[in-house]
C-alpha cells in the first residue's frame, strides 16, 4: 500500500541536490515539454481528467474538470488566466513551501502545460508573503526558465506564448481563497467575490480564470509523462495518486512525505515520522487535513485511510492533508481556542455571520478553556457554529466553524467537566497536563 | 423569460433578474441592508437568504443569485427563518443599541427588520466593540459604532459619485469604515451616504439631534439650486424647514440630491430680508409697503416705457417671471432679461425652443455612447447630470472634454482649452452612434452653438445637442420670452432708468449704477445692497410655484414654510404694485395666475415633459470659435444667495474646499 520510490514525483523533495534548472533537468524537468504540448490541448485535459486528480488545495474539486470550464477559444481582448495558488496559509500545512524551494521547475512546467491546455495567456503565481526565501527561489527560477527560452514568446519551441508571473501576497490568510487571491492580485482589499460569476467565466481582470493549487499543478508534467493509467493506478478510486503529506505535531519525527493517496494513518506515522510520541496509548486526536477540519479522536483514525473519502466518512476531510497530531499531554479545549482565535482573526469582515460570528465563537471558547461558563453554553456555541456554517459568502465561515463542531462532538465530557470543576461541583483533578501552544 | 416558483406562487421573471426580485415580483418582502437597486450587489451582510432548489442545501443570497428556470423559492420556510434570525442576532452583537440617542431612530432597517426579523433578545454575553468616530467632513457625521458593514456608502462613493475616498479598513471585526486619511469626502453628492446608510452610522451632521422623523411635515417641492430640477421633500416642523431629503424620480434625479440643494435650506434662517426698505439719503432706511411702493410709483410717473427694463435671477419660479412681464408690459416696457451668463441663446438664429434644452433628457444621457462637454464645470453646475454620465462611462462612453482640467470622478479625455477645438474633434465622437454634446450656458455664444450644432449629433430618435443650464430659473424664462437683443450686455450700453431685479445677485451690477433699482428677493445679499427700493419675497420654500428644468420638465413645487416677516409671495407683491402704478394685471390668485400661463404658453400649463421636435438652427455666418472657454466663477457651497447665508454651507467651504478642519479635531491630531 505505501508508495515506491519509482512512483515518487517530487525527487528532490528535501532539497538534497540544488534546485537549480540543470538540476532540474537532470532529473527530468522540462525535458520533452515540448512534446507533450504536441499532444494537444484537449489531450492534455483529459488525460488530467483520466488521472483522476483531485485539487490538492482542500476542497478535491476534480482538476481536469476545472480546466475544460474555460472557453475553448478565448477572444484577444480577454485572454485566459491561471493563477498558481502559493498563499500556502492554512494552519499546519506545509506542502507548497517545499515544492517551491526545492522544485520549483516542477511548477513552472506544470504551469505551462496547464496554463497550455486551458488556453491561458499568463499563469500568476501568488506567493504567500511570509515566504521570502521560497519567493527568491521561484523568481530565479523563473528567470532561469526564461533564460533557457521555456517561457515567453516561443515556449519550449512549441510556438505557444506564455508568460509567468511572481506575485507576492501580504500576509492575509484569506488572500488564499480564490477570488480574494484575484482581487489582491488585481490591487484591491483582499475579500472573497460573490459566486456566480464564476472565476472560470469572470475572474482575473474579469478575465476567464482558473485557479489551482501549487501541488496540483507541480503533478502535471509527470502524469502527462508517465500516462494518466499510472497515476490513476496509485491509491483508491476517486482518491488516486500520490499527495504530499505534512504530519506535525506530537510524533517522534515530523515531516513532509508523498505518499499514495489512501495510506492508512497508523502505516503513515509509523513509516515516516518514528510513531506517536509516547506510543498508539497516547493519541489523543489528530486533525487530519490542517486546521479547518474537524478534528478526529485517536480511536476513529488508527486504521482510516488517509483520503477524501475515507476521512469524509469520519466526518471530517482531507484538505491539504496538513496532519497534526496531538498527544495526551494537548489541551484541547486550548488547542482549539487557539484555532478559533485565528479564524476570528483573518475573517475578512465582509460577511455578518463570518465578521461578528468569529470573534464570538472564540470569546465563547476562551471561556470554555478555563470553564467559566454556564452548561447551556456548549450547546449555544454549536447552534452559533451552525449560524455561520454555510451563511457566507466563502468558506472561511465554514473553517472556523468546523474545528468547534469537531471538538464538541467528540470531547464533550471534558468541556463539561472543566465547567462543573470551575464551579465547585464536582472535585476532579486534572486529567490532562497543559500543553506548551 | 424564466419561470420560477416563490412559495408556491408562479411568477414569470425578466431575463437576468435576480432571486431576490422574483420574490417582489412575487410579492415577498426579502429584508436586506446591503442590496440597493443603484449599487453594484455586494452580497455581504446576508440578510437576504433564502432556500432555492435546486441548489446547495444551504441558504442561498438572494440578491446574488441569478434567477433561472425551474426554480423553487422558500421564503418563509423554518430554515429562512432561523437563517435570518441568526443573522439579525449577529448584526446586533456588535451594534450599541442606542436608538435613544440616535439620529436615525424611526427610519432605521436595522430597527425595522429587527422587529420583523430578529429574535426580541439577544444570547450574545460578550463585551461589545466600540469604534472611534471618523472626520467625514462638515455634512456627514459618523457614529461607527453603529455601522454593519453593509459597504453601500463605499460603493456609492466610487460607483456613483466617482470619487474613492471611502473605503473599509482592517479586517474582521476590526473592520471599519472610513474616509481617506479622515479627510473630508469631497463630493458634490456625498449627502446621500446618509439616506443610504442603513443604520445610524452615518447620519446629518447639520441637524444632528433636531428632529425625529415622525414630528416632521413633509412638503413636496423642487431644488433650486441647479437647472436639473430634482425632486425633493422638504421636511419641517414649526415653520421651519429642518431638513431636505431626496424623492424618487427616475426621470430627472433617481434618488440622489445635490449636497447644496440638501444642506443649503439652513440659509433660509439666516439674513432675510423681512420688510421693505427704501433708499434714502444714500442709506436704505426701512419702510411700509406703501412708502415702498410710493417711491417706485414716483420714478415710474410719467417715464417712457424702454427707459424701463427687469433682470430675472437665477432661482425664479414661472408664476413671478410671468407677473413680472405683465407688469413691465403694462408699462410699455418688453426689456427683460434673464441670461445673466450671456447665453445667446433665445434669439437670432437660436431663438427655437430646442436650442437651449437639454434635448438628450437626463434618462437619455444614460444612452450615449460619446460625450462632449464644452466646458468642465459640470460637477458644480449639475452633480446630477454628471452622475448620469458617469453611469454612460461605465457603460462604455467616451467622455471627451474642452475646458480646464477637473477632476470629474470619471476617466475623461481634455482635449484642452480652446474652443477652436471643436472643429477638430476625434472622428470617434462624430461617427458616434448616440453622441451628445453639453453646453455649459456660459460657454454658449452664438460661434460655439453654431459649431456644436453643426456637428450633427441627431439621429432617428435621438437628439445630442444639449445646453447645460446652471439656474432653475432659466429654461422657463427662456421659454417666457424674457429677452432683449443683445442681452446683458445691450442693457449695460444703454442702462435703464429704472431696473427691476428679481432676485438678481450675481451679475456685476455696476454698469446700472445710475438706475433706480427695484430689488425683489429674500436675502439681504449683493442686490439688496445695490438696490433703491427693497421688496422682501419668499424663497423657493416659502411659495408654490411652478420650475422648468434644463430639459423642459414643468414641475410642481409646494409651500413648506411661510416667509419671515412682511415678505410675500414674489408674483402678489407684484400684482400689487401693478395696481399701484396703474396697471391691471388679470388675475387675483394663483389659479388664475396659472390659467394665465396655460393659456399663452400652453407647454408651461401642466406638468410633465413636452417633446420639442428639433429645428435646426440658421447655422452659417458665424466664424468659427476660438479662444478659452468661460470659467464658472462661484464657488460650488456659494452660488447663490441662500447658500452664501448657509452656516453649513460655510463649513463647507471652511472644510471641504479649503481644508481646514474644525479645531477640536486639530487639537486631538
Amino acid at each position: 500500500m505505501m508508495l515506491a520510490d519509482r512512483d515518487r514525483i517530487f525527487t528532490n523533495l528535501y532539497g538534497f541536490r540544488p534546485w537549480g534548472i540543470t538540476h532540474a533537468i537532470a532529473r527530468g524537468d522540462w525535458v520533452d515539454t515540448r512534446e507533450l504540448m504536441a499532444m494537444g490541448q484537449d489531450a492534455i485535459i483529459a488525460t488530467v481528467k483520466e488521472s483522476g486528480l483531485r485539487g490538492r488545495g482542500g476542497a478535491g474539486f476534480p482538476t481536469g474538470m476545472k480546466w475544460s470550464f474555460m472557453p475553448k477559444e478565448p477572444k484577444p481582448d480577454r485572454p485566459s488566466f491561471l493563477v498558481v495558488n502559493a498563499d500556502e496559509s492554512e494552519p499546519g500545512s506545509c506542502k507548497d513551501r517545499e515544492i517551491i524551494r526545492h522544485e520549483p521547475h516542477k511548477l513552472l512546467e506544470g504551469a505551462l502545460l496547464a496554463g497550455y491546455a486551458m488556453r491561458a495567456r499568463a499563469a500568476y503565481i501568488y506567493i504567500r508573503g511570509e515566504y521570502v526565501r521560497e519567493a527568491e527561489v521561484l523568481f530565479a527560477a523563473v528567470e532561469e526558465a526564461y533564460h533557457k527560452g521555456f517561457l515567453g514568446k516561443n515556449a519550449c519551441g512549441s510556438g505557444y506564448e506564455f508568460d509567468i508571473f511572481v506575485h507576492r501576497g501580504a500576509g492575509a490568510y484569506i488572500c488564499g481563497e480564490e477570488t480574494a487571491m484575484i482581487e489582491s492580485l488585481e490591487g484591491k482589499k483582499g475579500q472573497p467575490r460573490l459566486k456566480p460569476p464564476f472565476p472560470a467565466g469572470a475572474g482575473l481582470y474579469g478575465c476567464p480564470t482558473t485557479v489551482n493549487n501549487v501541488e496540483s499543478i507541480a503533478v502535471v508534467p509527470a502524469i502527462l509523462r508517465r500516462g494518466a493509467d499510472w497515476f490513476a493506478g496509485i491509491g483508491r478510486p476517486n482518491n488516486t495518486g500520490t499527495k504530499l503529506f505534512q504530519v506535525s505535531g506530537h510524533v517522534n519525527r515530523p515531516c513532509v512525505v508523498e505518499e499514495a493517496m489512501g495510506i492508512p494513518f497508523r502505516t503513515l506515522i509509523e513509516a515516516h515520522c518514528g510513531g506517536i510520541r509516547g506510543g498508539w496509548d497516547n493519541l489523543l486526536a489528530v486533525i487530519p487535513g490542517g486546521s479547518s477540519v474537524p478534528l478526529v479522536p485517536a480511536e476513529q483514525i488508527i486504521d482510516c485511510p488517509m483520503d477524501f473519502d475515507g476521512l469524509r466518512e469520519l466526518k471530517s476531510g482531507l484538505g491539504t492533508a496538513a496532519v497534526i497530531v496531538m498527544d495526551r499531554s494537548t489541551d484541547i479545549v486550548k488547542a482549539i481556542a487557539r484555532l478559533s482565535y485565528f479564524y476570528k482573526h483573518e475573517s475578512c469582515g465582509q460577511c455578518t455571520p463570518c465578521r461578528e460570528g468569529t470573534g464570538w465563537m472564540w470569546r465563547v471558547m476562551e471561556r470554555l478553556v478555563t470553564g467559566d461558563a454556564e452548561p447551556h453554553e456548549i450547546d449555544l456555541l454549536l447552534e452559533v457554529t451552525t449560524q455561520v456554517e454555510g451563511h457566507t459568502i466563502c468558506a472561511l465561515g465554514d473553517a472556523a466553524a468546523w474545528p468547534i463542531q469537531g471538538l464538541i462532538r467528540h470531547f464533550r465530557p471534558e468541556i463539561e467537566r472543566r465547567i462543573a470543576k470551575r464551579r465547585g461541583f464536582v472535585q476532579v483533578p486534572d486529567a490532562l497536563p497543559q500543553a506548551a501552544e | 423569460m424564466p419561470k420560477v416558483t416563490v412559495d408556491g406562487i408562479e411568477v414569470e421573471v425578466p431575463q437576468g433578474a435576480t432571486v431576490m426580485q422574483a420574490c417582489e415580483m412575487a410579492g415577498k418582502e426579502i429584508p436586506r441592508f446591503c442590496y440597493h437597486e443603484r449599487l453594484s450587489i455586494a452580497g455581504n451582510c446576508r440578510m437576504c437568504l433564502v432556500e432555492v432548489s435546486p441548489g446547495p442545501p444551504k441558504p442561498q443570497a438572494s440578491c446574488a443569485l441569478p434567477a433561472a428556470e425551474g426554480q423553487v423559492i422558500t421564503t418563509t420556510s423554518e430554515k429562512v427563518r432561523k437563517a435570518r434570525e441568526g443573522v439579525m442576532e449577529f448584526l446586533l452583537i456588535n451594534h450599541p443599541l442606542d436608538c435613544p440617542i440616535c439620529d436615525q431612530g424611526g427610519e432605521c432597517d436595522l430597527q425595522d427588520q429587527a422587529m420583523a426579523y430578529g429574535k426580541g433578545w439577544s444570547r450574545y454575553e460578550e463585551n461589545k466593540r466600540a469604534v472611534t468616530e471618523k472626520y467625514m467632513g462638515p455634512l456627514v457625521k459618523t457614529v461607527m459604532t453603529r455601522c454593519i458593514h453593509c459597504t453601500r456608502c463605499v460603493r456609492f462613493a466610487e460607483e456613483v459619485a466617482g470619487v474613492e475616498e471611502i473605503g473599509a479598513l482592517y479586517r474582521g471585526e476590526n473592520m471599519q469604515i472610513t474616509s481617506y486619511l479622515e479627510q473630508a469626502v469631497t463630493s458634490e453628492i456625498s449627502g446621500n451616504i446618509i439616506d443610504l446608510c442603513p443604520v445610524g452610522a452615518l447620519t446629518a451632521k447639520p441637524t444632528a439631534f433636531s428632529a425625529r422623523p415622525w414630528e416632521l411635515t413633509r412638503t413636496d417641492a423642487i431644488d433650486v439650486m441647479d437647472a436639473v430640477g430634482a425632486n425633493i421633500v422638504a421636511q419641517s416642523r414649526s415653520g421651519t424647514v429642518i431638513r431636505v431629503v431626496p424623492r424618487l424620480n427616475d426621470e430627472v434625479n433617481e434618488e440622489w440630491l445635490a449636497d447644496a440643494a440638501r444642506f443649503g435650506v439652513d440659509g433660509l434662517r439666516e439674513r432675510r430680508l423681512d420688510r421693505p426698505f427704501v433708499r434714502h439719503e444714500g442709506r436704505l432706511r426701512e419702510a411700509s409697503w406703501a412708502e415702498a411702493f410710493a417711491a417706485i410709483a414716483r420714478r415710474v410717473e410719467g417715464l417712457a416705457g424702454e427707459r424701463i427694463a427687469a433682470l430675472v435671477g437665477p432661482m425664479s419660479a414661472l408664476e413671478e417671471m410671468v407677473a413680472l412681464k405683465d407688469l413691465l408690459t403694462g408699462l410699455g416696457s418688453a426689456r427683460l432679461e434673464c441670461r445673466l451668463d450671456g447665453a445667446a441663446v433665445g434669439e437670432g438664429a437660436f431663438g427655437d425652443r430646442s436650442h437651449w434644452r437639454f434635448n438628450t433628457t437626463l434618462a437619455g444621457l444614460e444612452q450615449a455612447d460619446a460625450i462632449l462637454l464644452v466646458g468642465s464645470a459640470i460637477r458644480h453646475d449639475a452633480p446630477l447630470v454628471m452622475t448620469r454620465i458617469r453611469k454612460a462611462v461605465r457603460a462604455g462612453a467616451e467622455l471627451l472634454v474642452i475646458g480646464e482640467p477637473r477632476e470629474l470622478g470619471a476617466p475623461a479625455t481634455f482635449l484642452g482649452d480652446d474652443l477652436a477645438l471643436l472643429a477638430e474633434l476625434p472622428a470617434g465622437f462624430r461617427e458616434a452612434a448616440r453622441p451628445a454634446a453639453l453646453v455649459e450656458s456660459r460657454n454658449a455664444r452664438a460661434d460655439v452653438l453654431a459649431a456644436v450644432a453643426a456637428l450633427g449629433l441627431q439621429r432617428e430618435a435621438w437628439n445630442g445637442f444639449n445646453l447645460l443650464h446652471a439656474d432653475a430659473s432659466r429654461v422657463g424664462a427662456l421659454d417666457l420670452g424674457l429677452v432683449v437683443p443683445g442681452g446683458l450686455a445691450a442693457l449695460a450700453a444703454e442702462p435703464p432708468e429704472l431696473l427691476f431685479l428679481l432676485g438678481v445677485d450675481e451679475p456685476d451690477l455696476g454698469p446700472f449704477r445710475a438706475s433706480f433699482k427695484v430689488y425683489l428677493g429674500s436675502h439681504g445679499d449683493r442686490g439688496a445692497a445695490a438696490a433703491d427700493v427693497i421688496l422682501p419675497a419668499c424663497a423657493w420654500l416659502e411659495k408654490p410655484g411652478t420650475f422648468v428644468n434644463l430639459e423642459g420638465r414643468v414641475q410642481r413645487s409646494l409651500r413648506a414654510v411661510f416667509p419671515p416677516g412682511e415678505a410675500r409671495e414674489d408674483w402678489t407683491i407684484l400684482r400689487a404694485l401693478a395696481d399701484r402704478l396703474g396697471v391691471r394685471l388679470p388675475y387675483d390668485d394663483l389659479a388664475a395666475l396659472r390659467a394665465r400661463i396655460a393659456g399663452a404658453w400652453p407647454h408651461l400649463g401642466t406638468p410633465g415633459l413636452a417633446a420639442v421636435p428639433w429645428s435646426a438652427p440658421e447655422a452659417a455666418g458665424h466664424a468659427a470659435p476660438a479662444g478659452p472657454t468661460a470659467k464658472r466663477t462661484a464657488g460650488y457651497y456659494q452660488a447663490n444667495p441662500i447658500l452664501r447665508a448657509s452656516p453649513t454651507m460655510a463649513a463647507c467651504v471652511a472644510e471641504i474646499v479649503e481644508g481646514r478642519r474644525p479645531a477640536l479635531l486639530e487639537a486631538a491630531a
